[in-house]
């Protein structure tokens, strides 16, 4: 990786604070364009804030975010809907709007935000359904679609735009192993084929060894590791040894704590 | 000293809540002129929810009116027929509803039709993390949502109200004609000529009010969806409640001033 680039995401001393109760606990790290990073961490480990908080959704949160050069703890309204035209989010959910066509779903960002063609935003959202495999899905609803599918059509979204940085949360969970693993290879096909930055927020550890060029372990709001996931296996931290083990937690109520807090 | 001040909190309550809808309409009128979304988009949702608030409004708004018509016209009659004044009839339906009766039973329906659609739709949106994913493209949740029903809301009940007015008369006719020896021509001669156009216009007024309260508390209500399915019945139950008291309570200011005003 060429070392004079800026990176596209960059935070600094990022806390998040849910009342008095501290969720992440000044984190630091670079993302550099085109990488594709997976944040793993357990239930509560605060991965999720992360997310909300890159993408702009909490605002709670006191340090320094950088996401494609503007610092979102600043940023004026106008300056932050800049940003999220450069950002995808795909949701572990999919959060597809219920009452459109999973084709109108996907032409929604850009019929609000281009000025393109009718005829053109229609290639287009052919394209990218193609690119995920639902191309004979377009007028169907999201209630007619199973959980992969939603999945992969939210990708197709998250996508609409070009986006510089791709954010997956939790692509995999809640899906059975044959469609998880198509989704990790949409993201390793994605990849290959398109010049974006990837995030990833998983718990799943096949799939972060599978995708990602560097590997970020968060653990009750701190980073533990950031490290390329060859370096993680070979790592000596007892808790990313817990971790890749599978070893249950001593302290289990310390788990259901943080959980909670997310729920609030 | 105790009961003072759960009045004072109680009052701080219902004020800021007051003030959030204020808030909530404010920015749903501003998202009309200035947000990112396409005017041209905007307008078609507005049509889509015009359709839904209105329209379809049409065939259950016309019976429950008409029936009350009658019913005001029935339990008129049995007081006016002692004092030998049965003719007055026609005056006492044309001026009840038209000025209370239509503006009120007509925001009563739309509230039980929309007012809680609205918050279900909304808080949906929410736990499904629609509210998000619109955050994310760039959308703003309250241009994108509540801005087409305040405007399909405001242009659907005065309409409505008009029409509720004319149906009530029309059920108050159906009496006229069987028990009050007036011919359909001369009970509306009569109505014409008991109304004057201050009784339909306060009424017009009144539902233009009741449309701005309906859309705001459904919609907040949807917005302050907690976390989880049952929390979308809450904030349905919860929104009709709200609307309906406070739809009252601003017949009550609304009547209390036309009546001071006209000294009447």
């Amino acid at each position: 990786m060429p070392s004079n680039e800026a990176p596209i995401i960059s935070c600094r001393d990022l806390r998040v604070q849910y009342g008095d109760r501290e969720i992440l606990h000044g984190i630091s790290f670079d993302v550099m364009p085109r990488e594709t990073i997976v944040i793993l961490g357990g239930s509560g480990s605060g991965k999720s804030t992360l997310l909300r908080t890159l993408v702009g959704l909490e605002k709670r949160a006191s340090g320094c975010v950088w996401v494609t050069g503007t610092n979102l703890c600043t940023a004026s309204d106008a300056e932050m809907d800049e940003v999220r035209k450069k950002i995808g989010l795909s949701f572990q959910g999919g959060a597809l709007i219920g009452s459109m066509t999973v084709g109108e779903n996907v032409a929604l960002p850009l019929r609000e935000h281009t000025d393109l063609e009718e005829s053109t935003i229609e290639v287009m959202v052919r394209i990218k359904l193609q690119q995920v495999g639902l191309i004979k899905f377009e007028h169907f609803m999201p209630s007619q679609l199973s959980g992969g599918m939603k999945k992969r059509a939210a990708v197709a979204r998250a996508m609409a735009m070009d986006p510089e940085i791709l954010f997956f949360d939790e692509p995999s969970a809640g899906l059975d192993p044959v469609t998880a693993a198509g989704i990790d290879q949409l993201i390793l096909n994605l990849k290959e084929t398109h010049t974006v930055t990837i995030v990833v927020i998983t718990h799943e550890l096949a799939s972060a060894f599978l995708i990602a060029d560097r590997i970020i372990v968060l653990d009750a709001g701190n980073i533990i590791a950031a490290v390329p996931p060859g370096e993680l296996k070979k790592s000596t931290h007892p808790r990313i040894q817990q971790f890749l083990n599978r070893v249950a937690d001593t302290a289990a109520e310390d788990n259901v704590d943080h959980l909670r807090l997310f729920m609030e | 000293m105790e009961l003072l001040l759960n009045i004072g909190a109680a009052t701080e309550k219902g004020l800021a809540y007051v003030g959030g809808l204020a808030q909530l309409l404010g920015r749903a009128l501003a998202g009309a002129f200035a947000s990112p979304l396409k005017r041209s988009l905007s307008f078609q949702r507005a049509t889509h929810q015009a359709m839904a608030v209105g329209v379809s409004a049409i065939p259950v708004i016309s019976f429950i009116t008409f029936f009350i018509g009658v019913i005001m016209a029935l339990q008129g009659a049995y007081e006016l027929k002692r004092f030998g004044a049965i003719h007055l009839v026609a005056d006492m339906v044309a001026i009840s509803i038209t000025r209370e009766l239509g503006p009120l039973v007509t925001a009563i329906v739309v509230i039980g039709r929309s007012g809680s659609a609205f918050a279900a739709e909304i808080g949906t949106m929410k736990v499904t993390e629609e509210l998000d994913a619109i955050e994310t493209m760039a959308l703003h949740p309250i241009a994108f949502l509540v801005t087409p029903k305040l405007f399909a809301m405001l242009v659907m009940m005065p309409c409505l109200t008009i029409w509720a007015d004319l149906m009530g008369v029309f059920g108050g006719s159906v009496f006229g004609i069987i028990g009050a020896n007036y011919s359909f021509g001369s009970y509306f001669t009569a109505t014409r000529d008991a109304l004057f156009m201050r009784d339909v216009i306060t009424g017009l007024v009144k539902s233009i009010v009741f449309g701005l309260v309906i859309t705001g508390v459904g919609c907040q209500e949807g917005f302050s969806t907690g976390a989880g399915s049952e929390q979308v019945g809450r904030s349905t139950t919860s929104a009709v409640v709200t609307s309906i008291f406070l739809v009252v309570l601003v017949d009550l200011i609304f009547t209390a001033i036309f009546y001071m005003t006209s000294g009447m």
